[in-house]
């Protein structure tokens, strides 16, 4: 945990109230959400006991399992589920815009949105993924025959809970790590797991949470005492209150579910995250794409290729992501301002018209000098970028300390125009504060793996191909 | 009566058990859980008469499916069980259960067998184990001899793995209760006999098909034998406690507070899912920054309290010669702090 987060827990200690660590909302916040809270079965692996879902805040729907040990209600439940979801999440394969490809020299089609899916914890990730898991392989034929459309909610799962590992990803998305990423509690990490006392923290204080501790959980785990005080007698009776009673539980953390949503809707976006969620609705083009075509469905463990290039993909996701979240936020900049991988200082020197002529051709190489009394800890010829010229590198020169702190000399390449005289207004002139930061939103280049069927005998040789089984 | 005994007063005695011990190495510093282990004091009755319950129950739902997979396995002669150890034809032998007084005759029973090495699956054994100058009896849920005459430990729990993969929480959690009986085995039998690799078994995938694999438990085994050797103080530390301490539960909760709080505890967010007394600890320990998690008090400089830390930040508290470098990181983060969220005032909470 960066110190400034640390500071911003014992303020919010201090002060009875959750303090701010964000000044923008870093996460896309659909207009039309869909909110769900599953619930699990205690000691099974993934039986599912009920789940709240819907798109409206005042239209709650409650699905449950009579017999959760009962497989045949498992999956009956499984069908209504997908009922209700798959619709939702087909919604936005419409209207498509055209995209520009490999330079503008081909396009393709995207669709214009894409669903966003709300958990209440990262408990609810899990299940979802296993619910995935324990669906999207099951047969529409054969001795236990499910209706079509859960294998279909089964590889529907499975992708949103990929997607949930990608960093900066909005498709499914869990409450507790959203209002962490922007505010801080005072109290630990493991306390904020609990969605109803994170929220109090945020809504009205340090009291109101030791109390809501206490209160209904968010799933998907029941509380013991529940299980074996109202709930073992309800199944074992077939007692028809079960519904009501398990819509009593869940409503309360369906309401904060919502409130969740207009508290993050209350920051602004960081003007980064429309970025991030271009890069979801290509994910969900693609995987609607997928479904259409081939349609079989992911495989229980990703091939050698397939989870190298997996991991990659995550890596270069989790750098940019952190780039993407400082350059939008200064609060988070100030994280690496503190570490000195990035400093605020004036402009005291600036020679705009500079010109290297000491290569083939002329080239406009203007320098500055950046005063600051921050710490720095960069290196000559480091590469650096400043968030308001994201287009420009800035390599540092030379680095002198002075009585109030140091001169960094800089030379400047890029976003200034193909002339030889730089554009007015893109180099920093003399008296302009600067940022400027080793961080860099530099593109990537991924990296190049072999053919799946030229996998390696290293790393098991080719993958088998699919086939259909539990 | 022992000193031990007075400390609990005439209540029984909570049993050591493999969770308790695994418990217990997860805060090793922790004096308070030690001595009242020692004591085999009933922490959940302590805290809930102080009015500090927590919520350590267990769901009848996971109990029964955790009872019916270890049924299942070891019903027919154990004939599942057999089949994914792959241990073929030996013999089984239910050392039986039975009560506290009896615990020493049952571990004289598995003594005998254990040493007579004929291959068997050997159920309901009964091991010690000695901690911190006292004897604990140990109940492993199985151990299943091996052909060449080493030992292993069979763990049977009822968490599912899925496509070779399980509950990274609960693998740890039964690996460290695994390596306590391969270290109460070894004290009796000699490290040569017994392995450090353990059977799993679990149901697998969505069913209640069991599977069978093997753990190394060496890192847990020589954490635990670290960390269990730290606990032989905890004899010395009751004997320096005065002699009002008590947790004789008949006692005012007044009383029993004033006696917890001179076995000083070492609260982290961690003991609240393991620790029946964390709540009580939890508020205790507020506005210390460890409270607010290990990592928290790290990145404040390791600086004690949440008062002392902000002093320090806003440099209305000098700091000791120590606490310079942190002094400084501190109001660096508070400035750059009220920058960032445009406030002038010198606090920003409020």
């Amino acid at each position: 945990m960066s110190t400034l987060v640390a500071l911003a827990r014992a303020q919010a200690f201090a002060a009875g109230r959750a303090q701010p660590i964000a000044t923008v909302r870093h996460l896309h916040v659909h207009d039309h959400p869909l909110v769900l809270i599953p619930l699990a079965m205690a000691g099974e692996a993934n039986a599912p006991l009920a789940a709240m879902l819907g798109t409206s805040p005042d239209r709650p729907r409650l699905l449950f399992v009579a017999q959760p040990r009962n497989r045949a209600e498992r999956f009956a439940f499984a069908a209504t589920l997908a009922a209700e979801l798959v619709p939702y999440l087909t919604s936005f394969a419409g209207e498509t815009e055209a995209v520009a490809v490999d330079r503008g020299r081909d396009v393709r089609h995207r669709y214009v949105d894409a669903p966003q899916i709300w958990v209440p914890n990262t408990g609810g990730i899990d299940f979802l993924r296993l619910f995935g898991r324990s669906t999207r392989f099951r047969r529409v034929d054969g001795d236990h025959p499910v209706p079509p459309t859960v294998p279909l909610l089964g590889q529907w799962l499975t992708f949103l809970a990929g997607a949930s590992e990608v960093p900066g990803s909005s498709l499914l998305l869990n409450a507790v790590q959203a209002l962490g990423l922007h505010w801080a509690s005072g109290q630990s990490g493991a306390e904020d797991a609990h969605l109803a006392a994170q929220l109090a923290w945020i809504e009205s204080g340090a009291a109101a949470a030791r109390e809501a501790e206490s209160g209904p959980v968010a799933g998907p785990a029941t509380d013991p005492d529940f299980d074996n005080r109202v709930l073992a007698p309800l199944i074992s009776d077939s007692d028809p209150s079960l519904p009501a009673v398990l819509h009593d539980l869940l409503l309360p953390a369906w309401q904060q579910m919502w409130r969740v949503l207009s508290l993050l809707r209350t920051l602004p976006p960081g003007d980064r995250v429309a970025l991030r969620w271009d890069g979801d609705r290509d994910a969900y083009s693609s995987f609607v794409e997928h479904l259409a075509e081939s349609g079989v469905p992911q495989p229980r463990r990703d091939g050698a290729v397939a989870a190298a290039a997996r991991l990659q993909r995550l890596e270069n996701a989790a750098a940019r992501y952190a780039v993407q979240r400082a350059f939008d936020d200064p609060l988070v900049m100030a994280e690496y301002r503190l570490t000195g991988a990035a400093f605020v200082g004036v402009v005291t020197l600036a020679a705009p018209d500079r010109v290297d002529d000491t290569g083939k051709r002329p080239v406009l190489r203007p320098r500055i000098m950046v005063a600051t009394t921050e710490p720095v800890r960069v290196e000559p010829g480091a590469n650096l970028t400043s968030p308001a010229r994201p287009a420009q590198k800035a390599k540092v020169i030379s680095i002198a300390r002075t009585e109030s702190g140091w001169d960094v000399l800089l030379e400047l390449s890029g976003g200034m125009g193909r002339k030889l005289v730089a554009e007015p207004g893109s180099v920093p002139l003399a008296g302009e504060q600067l940022l400027l930061t080793t961080l860099s939103e530099a593109y990537r280049p991924g990296a190049a793996f072999p053919e799946p069927a030229e996998t390696p005998w290293t790393h098991g040789g080719p993958p088998e191909p699919f086939s259909p089984g539990e | 009566m022992n000193r031990i005994d007075r400390l609990r007063g005439p209540g029984p005695a909570k049993r050591h058990n493999a969770r308790t011990l695994a418990a217990l190495t997860g805060n090793p510093g922790c004096a308070r859980r030690s001595v009242l282990d020692a004591a085999g004091v009933d922490k959940v009755a302590l805290a809930t008469r102080i009015g500090f319950a927590g919520n350590f129950g267990q769901s009848r739902f996971a109990l029964a499916r955790g009872n019916a997979f270890e049924a299942m396995l070891k019903a027919d002669d154990c004939e599942l069980l057999r089949s994914v150890l792959d241990v073929g034809v030996v013999g089984y032998q239910d050392l039986g259960e039975d009560a506290d007084d009896t615990l020493g005759a049952r571990h004289g029973r598995t003594r005998e067998l254990l040493a007579s090495a004929t291959s068997a699956l050997i159920d309901h054994p009964l091991l010690t184990l000695s901690i911190a100058g006292q004897t604990v009896y140990l109940e492993p849920d199985l151990i299943a001899f091996q052909s060449e005459g080493r030992l292993r430990v069979v763990e049977i729990k009822s968490f599912a793995i899925v496509d070779g993969q399980a509950d990274s929480a609960k693998v740890a959690a039964a690996a460290v209760q695994a390596a306590v009986y391969v270290l109460a085995l070894r004290e009796l039998l000699g490290a040569d006999r017994v392995s450090h690799e353990v059977v799993l078994v679990c149901p697998e995938n969505f069913s209640l098909q069991p599977v069978a694999v093997v753990l190394d438990v060496r890192k847990q085994l020589s954490t635990l034998r670290r960390q269990l050797s730290r606990l032989s103080s905890v004899s010395a530390l009751i004997d320096a406690l005065p002699d009002s301490v008590s947790f004789d539960l008949a006692l005012p909760p007044a009383v029993l507070i004033e006696s917890l709080s001179e076995v000083s505890a070492r609260y982290v967010p961690e003991c609240l899912s393991s620790c029946e007394m964390s709540i009580y600890c939890r508020d205790e320990a507020a506005g210390t920054t460890a409270s607010l998690g290990r990592s928290v008090r790290e990145s404040l400089g390791g600086v004690d309290t949440v008062e002392q830390a902000l002093a320090l930040s806003t440099g209305a508290a000098a700091p000791t010669p120590k606490q310079t470098e942190a002094a400084i990181l501190l109001r660096t983060a508070a400035r750059l702090r009220r920058e960032a969220l445009g406030l002038s005032s010198s606090r920003s909470d409020g």
